[in-house]
């Protein structure tokens, strides 16, 4: 049992990941392009963050003392921009708008268009400087908010991003928290056939990070990794969520070609429906 | 137009100071007037005169080891939270090596990052081709929301520096050099970014430099004097944006330009200088700078001449395009 989270507070927000699941496969089946696999494995992540982690306020989204959330690997921002607007950052309504022209929920997250996106992302690798940039400046000021870097597996395969792994372990920003998508799949297939990352844990310590490793599923642990973080003093911390690629749908679950490809209308049907019934364990009121 | 009010009396008496020392300077100025600015440095702390401001206010320099790509995004997330950071290395590596991260962390996201290129041009020398950043405006020209800076003097550079962050909201980038050059400026020449400056006046045709060699352009236009050609010399310290009302009002009445830049001429000064004329006011332009090769090691004065630089090469450029005048 955590110390951390109430078990009300944890189906509360397994609720909340579902209604946003489905949030992200009818924002996906209408953009007609995008990436699937990823945001549906961070959804419980997104959901924690967004519902528990964060000092946030959507109604101000500059405020100064906000906890900041870097996402890296900007191609799973439909899962980003899914849980910012159940949070009330915007309306749900315009999650229809992704990747269209004119929208604000560009293809991959721009700064200067929507408000508490914190950066501009999609190159892979420049994350994790960013957040630590931040997390510097914020010290310096004597600042108190935490700087959290949402990351993917893959995108360790890039020099920059190590580079930053070195100066923030080199400067002991306790400040941070890196957040690994451990989902073992890219473009060309599995992590450890393109290009081994293991062993990943082993490689952060080495670089002066105190690592934690957690089931990205399980609420509970997340948040409990999340506060532990919040104790250790002399380095930053990396969780490394373990997730499942396509979480939710057992159709996408696990299978590398869902990476960057949206559902065709038909089978947002049937994903929604899988979604709604849990799996086909609960009546949907949507038949 | 008085060029006395403008320079040194007596152009071949210039003092020889690089113009990296001036950054330094500006850098300490900037330390003292705004507790945003911070400096980081990847390991050329001394070459860059990052370490001025390092021994002066060592809570706000940020060391980064050899690490290009991290500084950039370091810098864009320190600006992201409100600090103004300069990032300083040669250019060859930043804004070389970190070309990407400065486009997508720096200026998509519009941050106040200044890119402070040390070592720019041949006139690095003897360290050879690999240090010689021959390419760094034309990475920068084209990036939007970037402003390009060549400074042609220590002097002009600690105003540049100083400048850059009043200026703009987003990036800066500023060029430097290696070697010591002439001192040809004064405290009293004006600067301002996007304002170039008519530096001699005179009929026959217009020449538009920035950086060091705006002197040998300055000794090519006394010496052309002599021999009855009179020259415009334009300092045009902003290549972004480029000061094209100060270009066109003086090409208009000579109909003849030559630019004059230590880079590639692809994509650099001229190339900014023929975009500008060619849509308003078309005429024939010679090109001084390195013609699509690499540097190679050598003196600075000798990799000048070699590479079709010096006063000599500047002269002859003048005669070709007056030739050229319908």
């Amino acid at each position: 049992m955590s110390h951390y989270i109430h078990d009300d507070k944890v189906k509360e927000l397994e609720a909340k990941a579902n209604e946003i699941r489905q949030s992200l496969i009818e924002e996906l089946v209408e953009a007609k392009s995008g990436h699937t696999a990823g945001p549906l494995g961070m959804a419980d992540i997104f959901t924690a963050l967004y519902f528990h982690v964060l000092n946030h306020d959507p109604k101000n989204p500059d405020w100064p003392d906000r906890d900041r959330l870097i996402l890296s690997n900007g191609h799973i921002c439909p899962i980003r921009y899914a849980a910012m607007a159940h949070a009330g950052y915007f309306l749900i309504e315009e999650l229809k708008t992704l990747r269209k022209y004119g929208t604000r929920l560009q293809g991959h997250p721009e700064r200067e268009r929507l408000p508490g996106v914190e950066t501009t992302s999609g190159p892979l690798g420049s994350g994790l400087g960013q957040a630590a940039g931040i997390a510097y400046g914020a010290r310096m000021d004597g600042k108190k908010f935490r700087v959290y870097c949402a990351m993917s597996d893959a995108e360790h395969q890039a020099g920059n991003l190590w580079e930053s792994a070195m100066f923030a372990g080199n400067n002991k920003l306790n400040n941070l928290t890196g957040i690994i998508d451990r989902n073992n799949i890219q473009i060309n297939g599995m992590t450890e056939n393109v290009m081994p990352l293991e062993p990943l844990k082993a490689k952060y310590e080495s670089f002066n990070w105190y690592v934690l490793e957690v089931d990205g599923h399980n609420i509970e642990e997340f948040v409990d990794a999340v506060e532990e973080a919040k104790a250790i003093y002399e380095k930053p911390t990396v969780i490394i969520a373990h997730t499942i690629p396509g979480k939710g749908i057992s159709e996408i679950e696990f299978d590398f070609n869902w990476h960057g490809k949206p559902p065709k209308p038909e089978e947002g049907v049937k994903f929604l429906n899988e979604l709604r019934t849990l799996g086909g364990k609960i009546k949907s009121e949507h038949e | 137009m008085n060029k006395e009010v403008y320079l040194i009396e007596d152009l071949s008496k210039a003092k020889k100071v690089p113009t990296r020392d001036g950054y330094g300077k500006g850098l300490v100025d900037l330390g003292e007037k705004d507790d945003r600015v911070v400096v980081l440095c990847a390991d050329l702390a001394e070459s860059t005169r990052s370490h001025w401001f390092k021994e002066k206010f060592p809570e706000r320099y940020i060391e980064l080891g050899v690490a290009e790509q991290n500084m950039a995004t370091l810098a864009a997330g320190l600006a992201n939270y409100g600090k103004i950071p300069f990032i300083s290395s040669y250019a060859v590596f930043s804004p070389g090596r970190n070309n990407e991260q400065i486009r997508t962390t720096i200026s998509l996201n519009n941050l106040p990052v200044k890119i402070c290129g040390a070592h720019a041009g041949i006139s690095v020398g003897p360290d050879g081709a690999t240090h010689q950043a021959l390419e760094d405006i034309a990475l920068m020209r084209v990036q939007p929301r970037m402003t390009v800076i060549v400074p042609c003097d220590t002097i002009e550079a600690r105003k540049a520096t100083n400048a850059s962050v009043l200026c703009c909201d987003g990036p800066v980038y500023l060029r430097f050099g290696r070697e010591k050059s002439p001192v040809f400026t004064t405290e009293k020449t004006p600067f301002e970014i996007g304002e170039a400056i008519v530096l001699r006046e005179g009929k026959d045709l217009t020449i538009v430099g920035c950086g060091a060699l705006l002197y040998n352009a300055l000794i090519a236009a006394e010496e052309l004097s002599k021999e009855g050609i009179e020259a415009t010399v334009i300092n045009s310290h902003t290549i972004k944006p480029l000061d094209v009302t100060t270009i066109l009002n003086s090409v208009k009445e000579t109909k003849a330009v030559v630019t004059v830049e230590e880079h590639q001429v692809a994509g650099g000064l001229g190339s900014a200088v023929a975009e500008a004329l060619s849509q308003h006011f078309p005429a024939p332009q010679e090109f001084i700078g390195v013609h699509d090769r690499f540097g190679e090691s050598g003196e600075p004065d000798e990799l000048i001449e070699a590479f079709g630089m010096g006063v000599k090469d500047i002269k002859a450029a003048v005669l070709r395009v007056i030739k050229r005048k319908s």
